[in-house]
């Protein structure tokens, strides 16, 4: 019998072996390698170009009681403010309600009979604007809107004998400036929150299932066997998924690039900096589920339910600020919100290292609780 | 160490190994002894621990009480020196299905960091006779060609000790015979085997066996000392219509067991005389009844039934 050699804790050619297997698996499983491409590529798509949280062109039904200059401009108003598209005339207030029970009309506007001579006459007469408010979103920005078409009309109109009736200036004013996004783009803060969406989604699940599936192949009962470390499974099963991770940012930045023309204010490097944290984070994330999770459904199942509060607590799709303290508190332990923060900040604002480093550590201590979890639950017998 | 003691060394040694899942007990106060060379035969019926026995000693999984070593190492403690000496081959085939036969191998000579890796691959292949099939998947071979390419492959880094749990399940007997000759020119290179297995004839090739149920170890020995141990007289009844005789026989004083073999009814039991008292008195005209050796067969069906007794009696 040959003497014991020292048992090397970490051994390059066992890791090595590891990596080289996960890449040869990967190249040969399809499907996993179309959802690296499809996934970014569809949500980009979804995301980028069919949704849309400042809706325009609603329609919008009319009562016009009665026909005049100032009704006229009213309506040329609203179909310039590219709110409200004009789609039928209505003849009572039935009709309207009817239109927007039945969902022909997002919108009803009522003009009274009478209008214009109450106007004429100084005595401030009301239009009556109904809208369909089920979705705060679809009316919101409309709804705003709506309330600067009197001025907008009365500029036009009330001249010569009327300018009295022109409302007086208001003792101050409010100067808005909106700096990062000035044309208030949706994909602007959209597409960079994709990155991190697309790299928490991928990259929990794919690792999710890279243990459960070697136990349920019954292939984990040889890797046991052999004298290859946990560490060394581990880390090598993980290197793979940063290539793929890397490769999902890659083309996430250049569609944001030169797709959605995304202005880019800061470092290309901090950007990669940045997803590589967010990476490290998630496949320490989907290592802990597969350790944990006795089978592949299991996975799948864990996966969901960790994504499910990223992609709605993180401040991808409501802001942060908007929601109640406890909300706030589980966001701030998923490492997505501060990925989100980190991304657009580099993107849009252009932010150096000392404005990211408050984004960047608690990215870090959660990588390393979770590891530290991962390697407390990974079994290294069959028991 | 010397080579003159070789025959004496044990590769295993177990003591008072106890396993439980939960709140069954599968393997009840395991001991047993494997030579340098020899081959070991596992028998019992399925789910009586022998799967578990095995995956005790290579350090898959940890007693719940007992010690032992294997191959000179502490099966509790130097669990990563008794892995790179040790074969494993599962019961289920475990190689990955979506690399092909070369990738496979290269894997596993990677994970025991061999020199030559090239070089020790190549001859694998070409000993399995799959130089040319080297880069199919493996997915796509046989289920023999799976069993051999499994042992080709547990065998790469040169182990000491085989642990071949079911290795010729679903094989056939061709390939079979093959395999077996394998192993015995394998021990006597000086190999340890430890084989399960549910083929009578493959028993009676071990050198050793030990048979197993509810994870208690009934008996073992060579193939003669476990008959020798039961005590058991068999009679062969030749004629017709033994279904018939055979359900006439049951619960006769002295008979214990009825075992069919085509055109030939082996009935066995401890009391010889009894036994061929009732034999003849049930049996009556016309047949041939002659007394013959105790074949393993019936020794291992006897073990089989009295233990299941024994646990639906303790239950």
């Amino acid at each position: 019998m040959n003497a014991a050699r020292p048992f090397a804790w970490f051994s390059w050619s066992r890791w090595w072996g590891i990596v080289r297997k996960e890449f040869l698996q990967l190249r040969r499983d399809r499907v996993t390698f179309g959802m690296i491409v499809g996934i970014p590529i569809v949500q980009l798509a979804l995301f980028g170009f069919a949704i849309n949280s400042d809706p325009r062109h609603l329609p919008t039904a009319v009562i016009v009681a009665e026909h005049s200059e100032f009704t006229r401009s009213l309506m040329a108003a609203m179909r310039n403010s590219d709110y409200f598209d004009i789609v039928e005339e209505l003849h009572d207030e039935n009709a309207g309600r009817a239109a927007l029970a039945q969902g022909r009309a997002q919108f009803v506007l009522n003009i009274p009979a009478d209008f214009t001579k109450q106007l004429v006459r100084g005595e401030k007469p009301a239009v009556l604007l109904e809208a369909d408010a089920t979705d705060p979103t679809a009316t919101g920005m409309a709804l705003s809107a709506a309330a600067q078409l009197v001025s907008s009309v009365a500029s036009k109109d009330l001249r010569g004998p009327l300018a009295h009736l022109m409302p007086a200036d208001p003792p101050f004013e409010v100067r808005v400036h909106r700096l990062y996004n000035p044309e208030g783009i949706t994909q602007y803060n959209i597409i960079p929150g994709l990155m991190g969406v697309i790299l928490t989604m991928t990259l929990v699940m794919m690792t999710g299932l890279a243990m459960t599936r070697e136990r349920e192949r019954g292939t984990m009962e040889n890797l046991l066997a052999t004298p290859v470390r946990p560490i060394e499974v581990t880390t090598g099963k993980l290197v793979p998924y940063i290539a793929i991770g890397l490769i999902q940012a890659t083309i996430i930045l250049l569609a944001s690039r030169w797709v959605f023309g995304v202005p880019f204010a800061g470092s290309v490097v901090a950007i990669y900096l940045a997803a590589l944290l967010l990476i490290a984070a998630n496949l320490t994330v989907g290592i802990t589920l597969s350790s944990i999770a006795r089978n592949q459904l299991q996975a799948m199942q864990m996966t969901m339910f960790y994504f499910l509060p990223n992609i709605l607590l993180s401040g991808f799709m409501f802001p942060f600020a908007g929601m109640p303290v406890w909300a706030r508190w589980i966001a701030s332990v998923l490492p997505l919100t501060y990925f989100n923060r980190l991304i657009r900040g580099i993107i849009l604002k252009g932010n150096g290292w000392i404005d990211l480093w408050p984004n960047i550590w608690p990215m870090g201590v959660f990588t390393l609780v979770v590891m530290l979890v991962a390697m407390r639950f990974y079994r290294r017998t069959l028991d | 160490m010397s080579d003159a003691a070789d025959a004496d060394v044990l590769t295993i040694d177990v003591q008072g190994l106890n396993k439980h899942f939960g709140d069954k007990h599968v393997v009840n106060d395991l001991s047993m002894q494997v030579r340098k060379g020899e081959i070991f035969g596992f028998l019992g019926p399925n789910g009586s621990g022998k799967t578990t026995s095995i995956r005790l000693m290579c350090g898959l999984l940890t007693p719940d009480s007992g010690s032992g070593r294997c191959l000179g190492y502490d099966i509790l403690r130097e669990t990563e020196q008794i892995k790179r000496r040790v074969g494993y081959m599962t019961q289920r085939f475990s190689y990955w299905e979506d690399l092909t036969i070369r990738e496979n191998l290269d894997f596993v000579a990677r994970l025991y960091e061999m020199k030559d890796r090239q070089q020790v691959v190549d001859e694998a292949l070409e000993r399995l006779g799959l130089a040319s099939r080297a880069d199919q998947l493996t997915g796509a071979l046989s289920g023999g060609w799976k069993q051999r390419l499994a042992l080709a492959a547990c065998m790469l880094h040169k182990p000491q000790l085989l642990l071949l749990d079911e290795p010729t399940a679903g094989v056939d007997p061709t390939a079979r015979r093959d395999f077996w000759e394998e192993l015995h020119r394998l021990a006597a290179d000086g190999i340890s085997v430890l084989v399960s297995t549910h083929y009578m004839d493959e028993a009676e090739r071990c050198h050793k066996l030990a048979y197993i149920a509810y994870g208690k170890l009934l008996v073992q020995g060579t193939a003669d000392e476990v008959v020798a141990a039961q005590h058991l007289t068999t009679f062969a009844v030749h004629g017709h219509e033994l279904a018939a005789l055979s359900e006439r026989l049951r619960g006769q004083a002295g008979v214990e067991q009825t075992v069919a073999f085509g055109s030939l009814l082996h009935v066995t039991g401890s009391d010889a005389a009894q036994l061929e008292a009732s034999l003849r008195r049930v049996a009556g005209e016309g047949l041939r009844i002659e007394h013959i050796d105790t074949s393993l067969e019936d020794v291992f069906i006897h073990l089989m039934k009295r233990s299941t007794d024994n646990y639906a009696g303790t239950s």
